[in-house]
This record gives C-alpha cells, structure tokens and sequence, in this order.
C-alpha cells in the first residue's frame, strides 16, 4: 500500500494535532486543502481517517500509519541536515519531498544510518521504528565517530566524513578505508588505531571523522 | 621545487652514463638502511617516520658495474600531499632512474601495495622489496613471495635488510633487471572509461603512462596540471577542459573510489599471498609501547627517561665528569700550559703568540671550548637522542604532548624538533621542515630561537647555576614561562588554521648499539664542521679585536646597556660571544664565575638573558634558509628585544624581593 503525496502529508499534520497536540480533530481548512480534496477519499477509504460535519477525525487504525509518516518526514530532515548539510527553509522544503521516497524498509537503512536518531531538527521526537527496538535490544551503537569507541573495541569503517580533501586523502594513506578493519588502542591523550598490522596516532578532530561500525 | 624541465628531451638522462637506482616507499620501511648497505656511505636512519627530508645520493658498485643510487624521502602515493613526498616525486618525474626499488613493509603488505600497482602503472621499472620479513615472520605471517612475483609480473624480493638479509638479491635483481610485461590493474569500467577520455586528448610522450598521469589530473594534482601546461601547449585546453568536466561529476568521492579500487585489485593480489596467525602475536615491544601511551604510565616513564637520560647521562656524566677530566686536567692543567710553551718558544712575537695562545688565543680558547666543554656534552646528548630515537619512543611522545602543543599552536610533530633543540638549535630548527604548516615551522622557529637553550649552553649553565642554591630554580622557571607565554601568543597572533595531528607508530625496537654509534658520529662530525670554523673565527676576531683596541671600545659602549640589567661590564664578552655562538657565550660566562666576577643574581639575570638571546650564527643562517630572510630577521629582532627585556626585568624582580641577594 503506498499513499499518495498529499494523503500522507495530510495524515502527517492530522497525526501530529492530535498524538502531540492534544485536539480531537482538525479543520480541513486550516491544512490548506478543501474537504472535497480525493486525497481524503483516499484515506477513508484505508479507514485511516473519519469525516464528520466537515471536520477530520484520526481513526485508531490510523494512527500507526500516521506514526510512520511522521516518522519518515523527520527522519528525512535528519538526513537532510546531518549527512547533507543542507539547513533551513530549503532543508525543510527538500525534506518534504524526501520523504516520500523513505517507504518500504528505506526508512530503517537511512534510520540505521543515522545512528537511530530520537529528534529531529526541531527538537520534536522521532517515533522509534522496529529497527531502533531491535537495535536497543542488541545494544548495537550503528554507526558512530571513532571518539565514541572503548579503548579496545574492534569495528569496521564505515565511512569518512570530512570537507577537507587532504585529510581524507592523510587519512586513506594510513588504510582509513570504508570496509577495513580498525581496533580503538587507546582514546586519550591523544587517539591510537590499529588497521592492518600498523599503529597510528591521531587527534580529536581527525578521530572525529572517522565513522565506524561495531 | 616544482620547477620542472619543461620537455622530456631535456631530462639530464645518464649524461655520464652512470645508472641511476631510486629507492622509493612509504616512511620508515627501511630505505636508507637499504641505501647505506647498498652505497657504503652513511646517511641518518631513524624510527621515526619522515627522518629523511632530503634527497641522499650515493654510488654503488655492483658486480663492478657503478649505479647511483637515491634515495628519496617517504610517499605514500604518487600522487603527492607533502613537500617531501613532492620531493620524492621529482625524483621519478625528472630522472628516470634505471630501476624503481619500491620498499615497503611486510607487515603492512596490503596497504603499502597500493603504491606498487601505482608505480607499475606509471610505467617505471618497479622493483618490489618485502622488507622487515623478519619482524613479520616474527608476527607469524607468512608471504608467498614467489606467487605475489608472479601476479604483480616484476621481481619481488624479500629482505630484512636492517639485519643484512636479501641484500645480494636486490643487487642481483639491480643489475638483472629487465623491463618485462608488468601485470595489468584494470580498474571497473566507468573508470577506465574516465581515463580513456582524458587520455585521448594526450598528444605527447611523457615520462609516466598516459593512464598514470589521467589519474593524477583527474585527482587535481597541481604540479602534474601544471607541467601539462607545458608539455601540451595546443592540446591543453581541451585537456583541461575534459579533466575538469569530469572531476566535476566526479566531486562528491573521487578520491575514495579510486582508494577503494586500489584496496580492491591489492586484496585480490594479496588472496593466498599472506597468511595471518589466527591470533594477533603481542611482543614485548608492544607492551612497552603500551606503557609509553598511557598517561599513568606514560608521564613517570617520560620522567624516568629524562632524569636519567638528560640529567644523569648529559649533565652529570657529560657535562660534570667528563668536562672537568677534559677541561681541568686535560686542557688546563696539561695541554694549554705545553702548547703555551711549545708556540713561544717558535713565534717571537708576543701578538702572534696571542693569536694562538692567549686569553682569546685559537688553542687556548677556541680548541679549549670546543674540545672540553663542548664536545663531551653534545657527544652524550646525541647518544642519548639517537638511543631514544632508535627505539621508536619519539612518536610516543608526540602523541602524549600533543594535546598540550596544541595551546601553543604546535602538533606533537614538533616534538622532535623540540627535543633536539636541546642538543643543538641549528640542527633542530633544519629540521622543523617535517612540520606540516608554515605556521607551526615559524612557531616552532621561534620558540627554537628564543627558549631552548642548546646542550652546550644548558650542561654550561647547569654547572654555573648550580653553584648558587635557587638561581637555577629562578632561570628553570623562567625559561619555562617564557616558552609558555611566547608559544600562547604566537599561536594567537600567527594567522592560519590549527594544525591537525597525525602520526605513524612505528614499532618500538631495541636499537642496534652499532646504528646508535654511527649516528651519533654523523651528527657530531656535522655538529663539528659547523661550529668548529666559528669558534675559531671568534677567536681571531677577538684578537683582533683585542688587538686594535676595538674590543674595549666595544665593551664600553655595552657597558650602560649591561648596567641597565645590572650585569657587570666585563659580560659584555660574553655577550660578544654569545653572537657567535650561544653555548660560547655561555662559556664565557662560566670564565666570569671562576674569576668571582659576579654574584648570584647577576649570574642569573646573565643566564637567563644569554639563553633567550639572539640565535647563533650557524643558527641564524640556517632559519635564512628555511624561513627566508623577512621571518628569520624578524624572528632575530624580536629575540633580541625580548631578551634584553626579560633580562631589565628579572633584575629589577630579583632586586625588589630580594631574592638571591
């Protein structure tokens, strides 16, 4: 079952009045679309939604729906802002359009990606997904900066964030590639990792870069 | 540097009909060991990465056929980030040596491969060395070198070459080399597709493979894109225009992708080459080195080193025992008064005698200082550096200060440097090169100048201070909050971004007695030929100044400005000395003290002043030619201003409290 666009953004606005706002409905005007707009056939017929008097009202067999889109819409900021760098009005605009894109799964690979994130960008809680419970259970970090290992951990590199092209290039030459192994020796005072048979030391920033997973 | 023939006809290729081997690889596997096996010759090994900053050429006679052989500062790739991996580069680039030997580690087989396929696809005539086989077998790895040869399709050798094996193999492969068909490293299509349309707007003949020089343009390399500006005067345009179309589409990984093709066709090498322990083996010099990196440990063990080393070793044993044997019965008590006799008995002349044996005389001064106060204490520091240095304890070190470096806009890279400067200033500010930015070179330049008093001038003022309680306190505190206070300002007002901290661990290795002793006798017949001519230049100038009476007047225009800091007139010798060389002037001032010409407080405010001073002139000369003139006369100027400052200062403290009264 996938929904349209607009339903879901429809069920989004819907699911957050009443799940985070407390109201018991919400006027179809004050979303921007008119009553007679398909998208709300759409949802009745899914019976996610009720429309009496005019009025919109979330059915209980919508709320879990309604939880997931919002989900995917926060996330999708996230994504935006974290990985993409991309903030603001444009980050919220792309964000919108993005998370349409994050059904069927793509949500717990990018949820994954991004460590499981609780809020987005403007501080309003990301519902947990099945892949953050699992996670949890599993006490599983996902991906996480060199500077969050134990001393002695063992991971693999997951990847390399960094803006500056040397770096990345310093860090590739000691065998900071996505995909092999690396062992935290020591974190302070300064950071110490084993890839292969050889030891380095780097400092907080660099070690900052570097994204592993357990 | 990057000044390059600008056509390949033009390459001084054996105009002496001389072969040319290069030796090329990452840092600290092992080259110039292999290069001073090969040549005879002797050029600085160390464990610690990056210890080579300069070229090194030697001939070899092999099977009575001469090579030159070169060695090259370490890379790890070609296409190149630092100033000595560019070095290194040009080597390849301007020479075209005969033979390639690539030298890596097998340990780090996998990762250092890498570069092998880079070379081979450069089209040069690789060579492929395995070193350290003995500490990887050690570790329980085994390489199938035989296999490797025949996938890579060029002569592999493995060798230990610090414990001479191999060594006939790589002359033998030296002298036989072939050029053969080198397997090929085909890369995934969209790759190779990208290399083809680069090259195909290649019109010349160049000195590296088309596909070698596509990747480095591709990777923006600016020498590279900038000799092709050169070479292909017509065609650059499109060329450019081409790299730039697709280095554009390219942006957002194409360095990562090329790394993981590269990891990819080196793991597909590698499959059945090397075979792992299934358990990691842990050797004793890894336990060391554990308890070097930890703080708790770390800090007491770097203590322990220093009182032993520094204090015990150079100063009570270098500077205390062995100076007073040198200095007081050799010298005083034996020689001077021989050699005294021996030159007025053949020279009438009183002036000329002076010359040579009076109060400033070449033997009785400069010979004297630079033989028994000067040589037994560098010697003992260069053994103690050389032993540490050996044992992979340096890069330590780094990364323990590193943190605390970095509030005075240094790396723990500067260790080093740092560390020297306590053995001699001029040498360390040389090698302040390895340090990655400009900014920290002119930090590091700076504090090298200014707070670290040299070996020869510390085992001085050790002895001198120590005569009187607390003075050496005064001074110790001194020059630490000098250095402290100096390096926060100058990271403040130094423009440029903070510098990042990266560092190969080497193993830590117990050094070879021989390798120590060697190294510590370069660096002294260097140290030697440095200061030896100084010292004896000062000495006739003292006499001739002395002599024309153009000394006194000089003492006496110094003398306000020595009562200014209330020093006595007569340390304006030393000062006059100290141009020359700093440990010199302070060697003056240990004259002052046996004459019982000064008290406490003088000695020290002279101590301190003389040891933040102008720079020596061997110093002064080698930051012209690092930093160039506008910083190094800069650096000069504000040394000095310092320094006279610190000296009014601390006497006017000294004489308010009434400390060392």
């Amino acid at each position: 079952m996938k929904l349209s666009e607009k339903a879901e953004e429809i069920l989004e606005a819907l699911w957050v009045a009443v799940e985070e706002e407390g109201q018991a409905f919400l006027d179809p005007d004050t979303m921007g679309f008119p009553v007679d707009d398909p998208s709300y056939r759409e949802l009745t017929g899914h019976a996610f939604i009720e429309v009496r008097q005019g009025m919109v009202y979330l059915r209980t067999e919508g709320r879990e729906e309604g939880k997931n889109t919002i989900r995917r819409h926060r996330l999708a900021e996230r994504l935006m802002m974290d990985v993409l760098n991309i903030r603001g009005e444009d980050g919220d605009h792309r964000a919108c359009q993005f998370e349409h894109l994050l059904n069927e799964g793509v949500d717990a690979k990018v949820c994954t990606m991004l460590n499981h994130p609780t809020t987005c960008p403007h501080g309003k809680p990301i519902p947990p997904g099945v892949c953050c419970d699992e996670a949890r259970a599993k006490g599983d970090l996902g991906i996480v900066p060199l500077t969050e290992f134990k001393s002695g951990q063992e991971g693999e590199i997951a990847y390399i964030q960094t803006e500056d092209n040397k770096k990345m290039q310093k860090l590739m030459a000691m065998g900071v590639l996505p995909g092999n192994k690396i062992t935290l020796v020591q974190s302070f005072p300064s950071y110490i990792f084993r890839v292969g048979y050889s030891e380095f030391a780097i400092d907080t920033n660099l070690a900052k870069e570097i994204f592993v997973r357990k | 540097m990057a000044t390059c023939c600008d056509k390949r006809s033009e390459i001084p290729h054996n105009s002496d009909n001389i072969k040319r081997v290069a030796l090329v690889g990452n840092p600290n596997v092992g080259k110039s060991v292999l290069f001073n096996a090969l040549t005879g010759a002797y050029v600085t090994v160390s464990n610690y990465p990056g210890t080579s900053v300069e070229v090194s050429r030697g001939n070899a006679s092999i099977d009575g056929e001469t090579w030159q052989v070169i060695d090259t500062p370490g890379m790890y790739s070609i296409h190149t980030i630092t100033e000595e991996e560019r070095v290194a580069r040009e080597i390849l680039l301007n020479e075209s040596p005969d033979v390639v030997l690539h030298v890596l580690d097998a340990r780090n087989l996998e990762r250092m491969l890498a570069m092998t396929i880079q070379l081979i696809e450069a089209g040069l005539p690789v060579v492929l060395v395995v070193n350290i086989m003995d500490e990887a077998e050690r570790m329980g790895l085994t390489i199938d070198l035989d296999l490797l040869q025949q996938r890579l399709g060029i002569p592999v050798i493995g060798a230990a070459t610090a414990r001479k094996r191999g060594l006939d193999e790589i002359r033998r492969a030296v002298l036989d080399y072939r050029r053969g068909t080198p397997g090929h490293f085909a890369y995934s299509r969209l790759l190779e597709k990208d290399i083809a349309l680069v090259t195909q707007h290649m019109s010349g003949s160049y000195i590296l493979s088309r596909k070698s020089l596509a990747l480095l343009l591709l990777q923006q390399d600016e020498e590279i894109t900038a000799l092709f500006k050169q070479w292909d005067r017509e065609g650059y345009a499109e060329l450019a225009e081409k790299v730039r179309e697709i280095a554009f589409e390219r942006r957002e990984s194409f360095h990562l992708d090329l790394s993981l093709e590269r990891k990819d066709i080196v793991r597909k090498l590698i499959k059945d080459v090397i075979v792992a322990p299934e358990k990691r083996v842990i050797t004793w010099a890894e336990r060391v080195s554990t308890l070097a990196v930890r703080p708790v440990t770390g800090i007491p063990l770097l203590l322990i080193v220093l009182y032993f080393g520094l204090y015990k070793f150079v100063g009570q044993f270098g500077a205390g025992t062995v100076v007073d044997f040198l200095e007081k019965r050799l010298f005083e008590a034996l020689f001077n008064p021989w050699i005294t006799g021996v030159v007025k008995a053949i020279i009438p002349w009183a002036i000329i005698q002076e010359l040579f044996v009076g109060e400033y005389g070449i033997i009785t001064l400069g010979i004297r200082y630079a033989v028994g106060i000067i040589l037994p204490i560098v010697a003992t520091f260069f053994i103690f550096f050389s032993f540490l240095e050996d044992t992979g304890y340096f890069p330590r070190l780094a990364l323990l200060v590193d943190r605390l470096f970095k509030y005075i806009g240094l790396t723990g890279r500067a260790v080093i440097p740092m560390v020297l400067g306590f053995g001699c200033d001029t040498m360390a500010t040389m090698v302040t090169r390895t340090l990655e930015t400009t900014r920290e070179r002119i930090i590091a330049t700076l504090l090298l100048a200014l707070a670290i008093p040299c070996s020869a001038q510390l085992g001085v003022i050790l002895g001198l201070l120590s005569k009187a309680p607390g003075a050496l306190m005064v001074w110790g505190v001194c020059m630490l909050l000098l250095f402290i206070v100096v390096g926060l300002l100058a990271s403040k007002i130094m423009p440029g971004e903070s510098p990042m901290f990266y560092m190969e661990l080497p193993p830590m290795r117990m050094p070879q007695l021989g390798n120590v002793l060697t190294k510590t006798y370069t660096r002294m017949q260097w140290y030697f030929m440095e200061i030896l001519p100084l010292f004896i230049l000062a000495s006739v100038l003292l006499w001739l100044g002395k002599v024309t009476g153009f000394f006194e007047k000089m003492i006496e225009a110094m003398t306000p400005v020595m009562a200014s800091i209330g020093l006595p007139k007569e340390t304006a010798v030393a000062f006059i000395f100290g141009f020359f060389r700093r440990d010199y002037g302070a060697a003056g001032l240990y004259d002052l003290q046996s004459k019982g010409l000064m008290n406490a407080r003088q000695l020290t405010v002279a101590a301190v002043t003389l040891t933040l001073f102008i720079p020596c002139i061997a110093q002064f000369m080698v930051m012209k030619n690092e930093r160039g003139w506008k910083t190094a006369s800069a650096i000069g100027v504000f040394v000095s201003l310092f320094a006279y400052g610190s000296g009014f200062l601390l006497n006017k403290l000294l004489l308010l409290t009434g400390m060392l009264a």
